[in-house]
């Protein structure tokens, strides 16, 4: 059984090779992509019922015992955000694969995008799976290299621009992550996240401090929180769907993994944090603001994207249960309604040839479908009953309620508020883009541009593939009960902490 | 634990020096600034360690005399990391001035939607106020024309 915990970082990493290798074969390239995905899901599946069952799954790497080796650790939060990602990662592939071949036919190869993308999904694995503060940045690397490759793909001026600031705010945060590794690594004479707890106990009370802030920051950034949010809207739009899709859905929620991880087992907070609150307010009110103020669709989603990460940070900050279980609840429900939403925007702008809320019309009446698939991930967002955001918002205000100090209270306000106006930002853009008169596509402004080509044509395996993750969502919320349970008993996991000790260290470390 | 001044200095310099070049308008310069600032972060690594002694292999000497061989291995990957990302980096920035003819940071969409709106606010005050900085006319990406070699 402990086996399985290195497949999900292994099989994409080897498909990653032998992809780069069939590259003269599409065909191949597309049969291991959507293969390796589809295992990765089934093998999260399979461990997330362990872990829930027996408790945390755990490998220790080349016969290292903890805390000498790496270990890698599947517990049920970690299982749980595998087994979304390999979903949302397997959805998003398809559609890829789908506009490929609407656009250039079967037999033309892109030769960097699936081993890139495979080892995106290796990065991403390792992230939630590693056991260890150092294996975590190599995660992110592995992660943030491909995602560099992935954002850089055929630069035009604009997107040159763009990802030049994304991989200068990447590598920045990096290396601020190798600094507080050594600041850490100094400290305490161990990068074992389970063994990390004990020994940063015993720091003087200011140490702990700046090193906790320090993570924050550097997981803050990838997050991107506010203030550190700006590369973000600049960059995600200028890439093609898919990819933002999956950038959106995978690369900040990780981000906010790193810093649920890090801060309730590294750092244990009894009562809520009320610098991280003010951190949650601001990101909620600045984002969702920011949306509103936009017209171009792709920016507006990623407004939206930063505003909506204030609400796993406020989850977090309460450092409860409930609070908890709703951060769970919220990442697995946004992973998939952000990445949906994305998917949902690519078909709009390849029907309307324009990503300008002003120029596009009547996408509605001329594609049903695509106003089915934009307005259900869309009502999920805003929070609206019964779907899956309802489920995890209400789990937060009540958590932010029950903690019951001013400072819990007004960013629950906010929070609700913040649910109004992500409302009112959705509606414009069913307004602009879904009302009125069926407009003329606008003309292909580059037709050598990926983003933009292929303008009134979308193929079945597109369709399916958004329809797949509306559908993953909608299951959110059919499901909410039992899931909610899961939530719960992880996060009671996470601020226990015992159990993932134990396994981790043995009986020792336990107690 | 005892400090090493020396290298806390260093350090220092480093990460002064990184942090102030990534503030720089020129990409080249911002691209110096990683590389210093990744020595630095790679060097802090070794530091982390605690002061130097003997060597790792067994029977060679004793224990309390070796050096923690951990940190070694982190910044080495570390460094290795950094090296290849810094290599893509360079690739970009050339293929950055390829395209567009300078290496300067652009400016931030969101900083230029807001000078524009405002610039047309004062146009409609006083409409016959001259535009001051001309070079910096709207879209910032209408560089200079693209050099003849790009290549492709």
């Amino acid at each position: 059984m402990t086996v399985l915990v290195a497949l999900p970082v292994l099989l994409p990493l080897l498909a990653a090779a032998l992809s780069l290798i069939v590259m003269r074969s599409p065909r191949m390239q597309r049969l291991i992509g959507a293969t390796v995905l589809t295992a990765i899901a089934v093998i999260a599946g399979a461990l997330l019922a362990e872990a829930d069952k027996h408790g945390p799954v755990v490998l220790q790497l080349g016969g290292y015992a903890a805390p000498f080796g790496i270990t890698l650790v599947a517990d049920r939060l970690a299982a749980l955000l595998l087994l979304t990602s390999a979903l949302v990662t397997l959805a998003v592939l398809i559609f890829s694969i789908g506009q490929r071949i609407t656009d250039y036919g079967r037999q033309t190869a892109s030769t960097a995008f699936h081993p890139m993308y495979l080892m995106l999904c290796t990065g991403v694995s390792l992230a939630y799976l590693t056991g260890d503060l150092f294996n975590l940045f190599v995660a992110f690397e592995i992660m943030l290299a491909s995602s560099y490759v992935l954002i850089t793909r055929r630069t035009t001026a604009e997107r040159v621009r763009a990802s030049m600031t994304y991989v200068i705010v990447s590598l920045t945060s990096s290396l601020l992550f190798i600094t507080m590794i050594a600041l850490v690594y100094a400290a305490t004479g161990t990068v074992n996240l389970a063994a990390l707890p004990e020994k940063i106990g015993e720091l003087d009370p200011g140490v702990q401090t700046s090193l906790g802030l320090l993570m924050v920051v550097v997981f803050g950034i990838k997050a991107a929180l506010v203030p550190l949010h700006f590369w973000l809207p600049d960059s995600y739009p200028t890439a093609p769907a898919p990819i933002t899709a999956v950038f959106a859905g995978l690369l900040t929620k990780v981000g906010v993994y790193a810093l649920i991880r890090t801060q309730t087992l590294v750092f244990i907070h009894d009562e809520s944090w009320t610098v991280l609150l003010v951190v949650a307010l601001l990101t909620m009110i600045v984002g969702v603001l920011g949306a509103i103020a936009q017209n171009d669709l792709n920016r507006m989603l990623s407004f939206l994207l930063v505003s909506h990460i204030g609400y796993m940070l406020f989850g977090l900050a309460l450092f409860t249960v409930i609070g908890l279980a709703g951060v769970i609840l919220y990442v697995v429900h946004h992973i998939t309604v952000q990445a949906a939403l994305f998917l949902t925007s690519g078909l709009i702008t390849r029907h309307t040839g324009t990503v300008s809320l002003h120029a596009m019309s009547g996408v509605a009446k001329a594609y049903p479908l695509v106003a089915v698939l934009f307005a259900l991930p869309a009502l999920s967002l805003a929070g609206i009953p019964p779907f899956s955001g309802f489920v995890a918002k209400i789990a937060l205000l009540q958590a932010g309620a029950a903690v019951g100090t001013p400072a819990a209270y007004a960013v629950t306000a906010a929070a609700v508020l913040t649910s109004l106006l992500t409302l009112f930002a959705v509606t414009k853009i069913w307004v602009g883009a879904f009302w009125g008169k069926v407009g003329e596509p606008h003309p292909d402004p580059d037709p050598t541009d990926e983003v933009t080509v292929g303008t009134g044509s979308t193929s079945k395996g597109m369709l399916v593939a958004t329809g797949g993750l509306v559908a993953v969502s909608v299951l959110i919320a059919v499901f909410a009960g039992p899931l909610a349970d899961m939530s719960e008993r992880a996060a009671a996991d996470l601020l226990d902490g015992g159990a993932y000790r134990t396994a981790v260290l043995g009986e020792a470390g336990g107690d | 634990m005892t400090v090493n001044i020396t290298m806390a200095v260093v350090l220092a310099g480093l990460y002064t020096v990184g942090f102030y070049l990534l503030m720089q308008r020129s990409l080249m310069r911002v691209i110096l600034g990683i590389v210093i600032l990744g020595h630095g972060a790679n060097l802090f690594l070794q530091v982390a360690g605690g002061p130097p002694g003997e060597p790792v292999f067994a029977g060679s000497a004793l224990i309390e005399a070796m050096v923690d061989p951990l940190p070694q291995a982190l910044a080495l990957t570390a460094i290795v990391i950094t090296f290849a990302l810094t290599t893509f980096l360079l690739a970009l920035a050339y293929r950055s001035w390829a395209l567009l003819g300078h290496d300067e940071v652009q400016d931030d969409v969101e900083d230029r939607r807001i000078r524009e709106a405002e610039r047309r606010r004062e146009g409609m005050d006083e409409s016959d106020e001259p535009d001051t900085e001309p070079a910096e006319a709207v879209a910032g990406f209408e560089a200079p024309e693209a050099s003849e070699e790009v290549p492709r």
